[in-house]
């Protein structure tokens, strides 16, 4: 057992990158088998990204320090060898991809893993490449990760074919193929200038790169920074995500929920780790581009929301929102208020996956177009109220109650209204914003903190609003025939989903200490890089010959 | 040589970008595929330059001074496994979608 502890870090890579592998072996016809390997070895994921996030929160508290394990692989020494680092906020990703794949597993596993082939090694190898991209410390191999994640992305929203999937997924590819050729164009240029593609011995070198390399240096860094971006979806360079997650079948839409998150990790982890306190000239390259184009995306997020047709491209416009969010609240560069930011990534990632996944049960029990009616209806006046009558005493049936309350917990959570993670998370978010230094001092209010604080609340209200009408639309205005043929394991993914926003409030005192902790640690790399530099190498394998 | 290879790069990567914008699903693929062998050329030059001298080290008494840097190389060699694929599966969503829709235009239907 201890010798598995041992490898930890590297598990969460291998486990799915061996199921993805074993399964491909095995015949389609076989699905029943597929299905019960695949959901296994998910389970198995979830346990060891339990453990992870054990690990990094009681190292972190016995030695005072950062709670960063690393994991040389080959046991090279660490800035020749590639590097794993599970810190904090790794291993809470890590744990949150396995979740999300727990729940679109399980919801997949009703109708949508039988629609095409390969989906649960495509699903495993997503997950592979997901875990991947947030343990490793390395520059190049972020890279590959991107491309397995990527790779089977592809796969994945194409499941399922159809016209409209397989043009948007074209879409899909083609900039998302442009975004890996910045990638490289910028981890090449970080290379060419300081020589190194360890992250944390990046982070040592740049305060020493002489001052003509600098501009070099930082238009590399600008350059990898688009390419995140672009799977973050930041405005302007995120026009293709709500497409292509309305096109994307219900429970891939929900795994990739967490997609732009790794676009997110990406941003957070380089920009404050390069470009932190210890940066010399470079200090806080990029921060006011983040904190202002996160604004626009949040405005855009919460426009396209209130204009969208149909709940799904809610659902995507959603996601820029969460985007926006985050990345402003990264450019704002206080720990405060990127531990709130944290809470909010977990809380929103949870919430949207599960609406993407109550997208498709919603449309089972609404008439065909509800959604352009009601649109059309709301401008030229509702003349449908000859029925009035006959809907007094209606049965509520058991699925719609349960379908109607997780709605509504969705909407509470996703426009951040009391008493959900939400509000929390909003809360957590605003509060260090407008007292930087903390509660006891008085400062003043910097006018970006202002229209941040305001662009929040205002994202809230228009979630607020198209929400509502969606859920008025679906439960209240359309006349269903007959209950809706809602399977268990179809709304029992979307309940545990909801139930953990709703224990993220019950037990937000030991959460927000844990994320107080990794936000705090990311925003003093010293440690960080101490940490992976320094990385043991393990010489004795025991009993060599 | 560095002014021969950056021109290189440089009209690869305008030839590119200028395909990649053009309306024709084949036209993006034979774009897409321009920016990755200038984006490889690129990766490449980031080693800087060296005329015969070699990236493999061999035993004894080493002078750096006398070798290239492998870690390009070594890196080329994995985008160019990853871009190859990647076109290849482009490829396949592109005649894809020519069945679904019957015209090769990016949008799927003609303006």
């Amino acid at each position: 057992m201890h010798m598995l502890l041992d490898h930890l870090v590297i598990l969460p890579i291998l486990l799915p990158l061996a199921t993805g592998a074993i399964l491909l072996f095995i015949n389609d016809r076989l699905r029943p088998v597929k299905a019960a390997i695949n959901f296994a070895s998910t389970m198995l994921l979830l346990v060891l990204a339990i453990l992870l996030v054990r690990h990094a929160a009681e190292t972190g508290q016995a030695a005072g320090g950062a709670g960063n394990a690393t994991y040389p692989l080959g046991n090279w020494p660490v800035p020749f060898g590639i590097v794993l680092v599970a810190d904090r906020l790794s291993a809470l990703l890590v744990l949150l991809a396995a979740i999300l794949g727990l729940c679109a597993l399980t919801f997949s596993l009703a109708r949508w893993h039988a629609v095409g082939p390969s989906f649960h090694s495509l699903f495993q190898f997503l997950l592979m490449g997901l875990c991947g991209a947030f343990l490793t410390g390395d520059l190049f191999n972020l890279f590959v990760f991107f491309e397995v994640l990527l790779a089977a992305s592809y796969g994945l929203a194409l499941h399922g074919s159809g016209s409209a999937r397989v043009r948007a997924g074209l879409h899909y590819i083609a900039i998302n193929l442009a975004a890996s050729s910045l990638f490289l164009i910028g981890a090449a240029l970080i290379y060419g200038v300081i020589g190194t593609l360890n992250m944390a011995d990046i982070a040592a070198r740049v305060a020493q790169v002489a001052g003509a390399d600098r501009g070099l240096l930082e238009a590399g860094a600008g350059i990898l920074g688009i390419a995140f971006l672009v799977k973050a979806g930041m405005w302007p360079l995120g026009f293709w995500l709500p497409n292509t997650y309305a096109a994307a079948s219900a429970p891939v839409a929900a795994l990739f929920a967490i997609m732009t998150k790794v676009g997110i990790y990406a941003v957070l982890r380089l920009s404050l780790l390069v470009f932190g306190d210890q940066a010399g000239a470079s200090a806080g390259f990029g921060q006011a581009f983040l904190l202002y184009g996160g604004m626009a995306t949040i405005a855009y997020g919460a426009i396209g929301a209130l204009a969208a047709q149909s709940t799904a491209r809610l659902s995507g416009n959603l996601v820029l929102m969460s985007s926006g969010t985050l990345l402003a609240a990264i450019g704002f560069g206080n720990a405060g208020v990127v531990s709130g930011a944290l809470f909010y990534l977990v809380s929103s990632t949870l919430a949207i996956s599960a609406l993407f996944l109550l997208v498709e049960l919603l449309e089972r029990i609404r008439v065909e177009g509800a959604d352009i009616l009601a649109v059309t209806l709301e401008a030229y006046g509702d003349d449908d109220e000859e029925d009035e009558v006959q809907e007094v005493g209606v049965v509520i049936p058991g699925a719609l109650a349960v379908l109607g309350v997780s709605f509504a917990i969705c909407a509470l959570v996703l426009s951040g209204l009391p008493p959900l993670s939400g509000f929390l998370a909003k809360f957590a978010m605003i509060s260090p914003m407008l007292n930087p230094e903390g509660l006891a001092t008085v400062n003043e209010v910097s006018a970006s903190a202002w229209w941040l604080a305001g662009l929040l609340i205002f994202s809230g209200f228009a979630a607020l609003i198209a929400l509502s009408r969606t859920g008025i639309n679906t439960f209240w205005a359309t006349v269903s025939e007959g209950p809706a043929a809602v399977r268990v394991i179809e709304i029992l993914p979307v309940i545990v989903l909801l139930g953990l926003c709703v224990i993220m409030v019950v037990l937000a005192g030991p959460i927000m200490t844990y994320l107080e902790a990794a936000a705090n640690a990311l925003h003093a790399p010293a440690g960080y890089i101490a940490d992976v530099l320094g990385a043991p190498v393990v010489v004795d394998l025991g009993g060599a010959p | 040589m560095e002014l021969i290879l950056a021109i290189a790069v440089g009209v690869l990567t305008t030839c590119g970008v200028w395909l990649l914008l053009r309306p024709r699903t084949f036209q993006v693929i034979v774009g897409l595929s321009l920016i990755s062998y200038a984006v490889n050329l690129f990766i490449f030059s980031m080693g800087r330059l060296r005329i015969d001298a070699a990236p493999v080290i061999e035993g004894g008494v080493i002078d750096p001074a006398n070798y290239t840097d492998p870690v390009p190389q070594a890196l080329v060699l994995t985008a160019i496994v990853i871009s190859f694929a990647m076109t290849a599966l482009f490829l396949v969503v592109l005649l894809a979608a020519r069945g679904f829709t019957g015209t090769d235009h990016v949008d799927g239907r003609e303006r």
